[in-house]
């Protein structure tokens, strides 16, 4: 009876995808109808075929990995993909012929840019969260995944996402709001898949076995309901027709670049600082195989965090139309987030007490504590610049890309490939990796990498600042915008050098999952069952 | 429900004791909190009280908090700017009322000129005409002495300041070269095209040439002059010099040609100061070309 329903459903949202595919005023969305169009399409010929079937018994007593499994396989795709198209853009801004003029208007910088964004963050840290968030909510509840194949919704209706934005960005559509580009059907669909996403995650807390939610799950859930509310508030718009990607923003000028900044700043606390934090509060004490240094810590340190992460927005708009007042308590609140931040950092490092030993024996450890040192040198590093007078001279220089891809290349990708490695071979029932020597090659590849990304960064964009401002003894500009690009040239070079390396470390990785899920011995039991 | 009422225990490799709590193995030491950490936290906080009550920071009903030091971003700026603008104004109101021909006399004066004017042209003619003034196609080199419309100080001034074929200044140079394509066959201008490059001493076909010279006379002359020397007057180019402003091949000529070309320099006296104009004028005067 279900089945006719959804096949009822499928036949409407096919049909409505036809209709806008012939009235689409714009090539993005008339992909996008057409994206829509194929998978009805798939999921109707795959539910009449399974009609009138004896279903699958699915053993519901374990615990539901296939989904994590599949996350694992995205987020090691989506990883490349996003590394991949940075290095490209990374050289576009050294070489701009790489802009390719008969690839116009696809190639150009300008589009690739966010679908690099989009790449890494959403498709690769969005994967590896939702993943991870899957995997720990079970083990630390003791319980399989509420909802059903709800969670199978989720991965695959997040994925859709992905990849409708990133045709989008292709195609030319943009609501032109930083790391929120997507537009206005693209954001309902997220919406709905995301509130699928918290339902799973708080449906498996509510029938957890244990008495206590463990830290890891505070973190998560935290990310999970702060990144629902950001994403409606910031896209709040109007379409300006049902058929086509342009909408138009419910606020305007000043108003519309806090609401922004208030996302932009937000995403980065609850989707890259706190959801990893979750991450990282699962997985280093398991590869440790240590306590958590301080419960104490981990409930003020949350507390902290999240209290003071979402004031601190108006940061990104100093010496703006913004007035001092809030670009004032932006910076006083980032600057008191310091020590909070600082705490995940504590907590994750002096897990390894008594496992240090470990550093020289295993690569994901030593991993783990480059991701955790990049974490502190970030978190500290984001404070200063908020700062206003350093903010005056960091501001639209390459200081800041360099900022972030220290936080980004540096803890989100590194704790991200630690969860890979010790999933893997889990999920798939593997004593171990395939090659041990393969993750020290990538440990090596990607912490060089992040180094030459990092320092030719600090070093292009100091200079650009200290060029913009430089003037004569008169007051006179001393340099041309033109002359600060020239300049940048050779740090370009080493940048988009750093990337490549650490795109490299990432398709070893890719290989080493690859041999470690096609062959070896199965190992029998490798993954709990829930307690009862 | 199991385990619930887990046991403490201590924890061997650091004598510390457990919370009692347990999942999927991990385990939770009872540390207090770092003390350093506490104590710069507290700090923190403390210096965030301080600077909220020195700058301006609470929004309340009507505006928002001034601070104790009353600083505003704005207010810093510009002092900024004030400081260089007294240090400045005497050399500034010279500047402004100075005859442009006699600029050179006053060493001082001019050096002010020419450094003031050249920070105006990396903000505002940079874009164009290249941080170097070198130009690109279809901006001209300010390096040369070829001028469009004349290369004394003052000609230059006034190109600045009413710009080229802009809609917005009514005194802006202004010129127009038909399209010939609508009126010539495309064979008279690939002549037209050749006697172009004949008389400026690039390679051509001399038979084309020869045919092209009366086609020229009949059509171009009129403003390039019989000799192709150009009119100032007019902003029509001297098409001998080998210096071309959309580029001087057989296929950028006949493009020229066949559909004209209508460069546009917006009027920079709707934007800038009079000093402002003076100074950038004396610092393109001085780059080479200058008459």
């Amino acid at each position: 009876m279900l089945n006719y329903v959804k096949l009822m459903v499928l036949g409407v949202i096919m049909l409505f995808a036809a209709v806008a595919t012939n009235f689409a005023r714009d090539i993005a969305y008339q992909t996008h109808a057409l994206i829509i169009l194929g998978v009805a399409f798939g999921m109707f010929i795959w539910v009449l075929r399974n009609t009138d079937e004896p279903g699958v018994r699915i053993d519901t007593n374990g615990y539901m990995d296939g989904v994590v499994r599949a996350g694992v396989i995205a987020t090691g795709f989506w990883g490349i993909v996003g590394f991949l198209v940075g290095v490209i853009i990374a050289f576009q801004l050294a070489f701009p012929a790489l802009n390719l003029d008969w690839a116009q208007p696809y190639a150009n910088f300008g589009r690739l840019r966010p679908l690099h964004t989009s790449a890494v963050v959403f498709a690769f840290g969005g994967n590896a969260l939702i993943m991870s968030s899957f995997y720990i909510v079970q083990r630390t509840c003791g319980a399989r995944l509420w909802g059903g194949n709800l969670a199978w919704f989720v991965f695959w209706g997040y994925n859709l996402f992905i990849v409708l934005a990133a045709t989008g960005y292709l195609f030319g559509a943009t609501q032109s709001k930083e790391y929120a580009e997507p537009e206005w059907y693209i954001d309902i669909w997220l919406t709905i898949v995301w509130l699928a996403f918290l339902a799973v995650y708080l449906g498996t807390i509510f029938k957890r076995k244990e008495r206590h939610i463990y830290v890891a799950n505070w973190f998560l859930l935290s990310f999970i309901i702060t990144v629902a509310m950001l994403h409606l508030v910031n896209n709040i718009s109007i379409p300006v027709s049902i058929w086509g990607s342009k909408s138009v923003q419910l606020f305007s000028g000043v108003q519309d670049a806090m609401t922004q900044w208030w996302y932009g700043h937000n995403a980065v606390g609850f989707f890259l600082t706190a959801g990893f934090l979750g991450m990282m509060y699962y997985f280093v004490p398991k590869q440790a195989g240590r306590p958590v240094f301080s419960y104490k810590l981990s409930i003020i340190h949350f507390w902290a965090l999240i209290f003071l992460y979402i004031w601190a927005g108006p940061h990104h708009l100093h010496y703006t139309a913004l007035p001092d007042w809030a670009s004032t308590l932006g910076m006083v609140f980032s600057i008191i987030l310091w020590m909070p931040s600082w705490g995940g950092m504590i907590n994750g490092l002096m897990t390894l007490q008594g496992a240090w030993d470990k550093l020289r024996t295993d690569p994901i450890i030593r991993m783990m504590v480059v991701s955790l040192a990049f974490y502190g040198m970030s978190t500290f590093e984001g404070p200063v610049m908020s700062i206003r007078a350093i903010n005056s001279l960091s501001h639209y220089t390459d200081w800041t890309i360099g900022h972030v891809h220290s936080g980004a290349l540096g803890w989100n990708g590194m704790i991200t490939f630690c969860a890979l490695y010790f999933l893997t071979p889990r999920l798939w029932g593997r004593a171990s990796m395939y090659s041990m020597s393969a993750i020290n090659w990538h440990f090596w590849l990607a912490t060089i990498g992040i180094v030459l990304y990092a320092a030719s960064m600090w070093v292009s964009g100091i200079m650009e600042g200290l060029m913009w401002r430089e003037v004569d003894a008169q007051g006179f500009l001393v340099n041309s915008f033109a002359d600060t690009v020239i300049a940048k040239y050779p740090m370009y070079i080493v940048r988009g050098l750093g990337g490549v390396l650490y795109l490299v470390g990432g398709l070893i990785m890719a290989w080493n999952m690859w041999m470690t899920i096609r062959g070896g011995e199965k190992v029998a039991a490798p993954v709990g069952i829930p307690s009862t | 429900m199991s385990d619930f009422e887990t046991e403490t225990e201590i924890d061997d490799e650091t004598g510390v004791e457990t919370t009692g709590h347990d999942w999927d193995g991990i385990k939770e030491l009872n540390n207090p909190l770092p003390r350093w950490w506490l104590w710069s936290f507290y700090i923190s906080i403390v210096w965030g009280i301080g600077y909220v009550i020195a700058y301006p920071a609470w929004p309340m009903i009507t505006g928002a908090t001034q601070g104790m030091l009353g600083y505003s971003t704005r207010g810093e700026v510009a002092s900024e700017i004030a400081r260089f603008e007294d240090q400045n104004s005497a050399l500034t109101s010279a500047l402004s009322a100075v005859d442009l021909n006699t600029l050179g006399e006053n060493a001082e004066l001019n050096h002010f000129a020419v450094a003031g004017g050249a920070a105006v042209f990396r903000s505002h003619c940079s874009q164009c005409h290249g941080s170097g003034a070198n130009g690109s196609k279809g901006y001209p080199n300010l390096l040369d002495d070829d001028w469009l419309w004349g290369g004394t100080i003052d000609q230059i001034a006034y190109s600045i300041k009413h710009g080229v074929r802009n809609e917005v200044d009514e005194d802006a140079h202004y010129s127009e070269m038909p399209a010939f394509g609508d009126m010539l066959e495309a064979s008279e201008i690939n002549q037209v095209v050749h006697h172009v490059r004949s008389i400026t001493g690039l390679e051509n076909d001399a038979d084309l040439a020869s045919l092209g010279q009366p086609l020229f006379m009949d059509n171009c002359s009129s403003c390039h002059g019989d000799n192709g020397k150009g009119d100032r007057e007019i902003g029509a180019p001297n098409l001998t010099d080998a210096i071309w402003l959309y580029g001087g091949d057989v296929e950028s000529l006949t493009q020229t040609i066949s559909t004209s070309r209508f460069g546009v320099m917006p009027a920079w006296g709707m934007r800038l100061k009079v000093s402002e104009i003076n100074a950038v004028a004396a610092y393109v005067h001085q780059l080479g070309g200058g008459e």
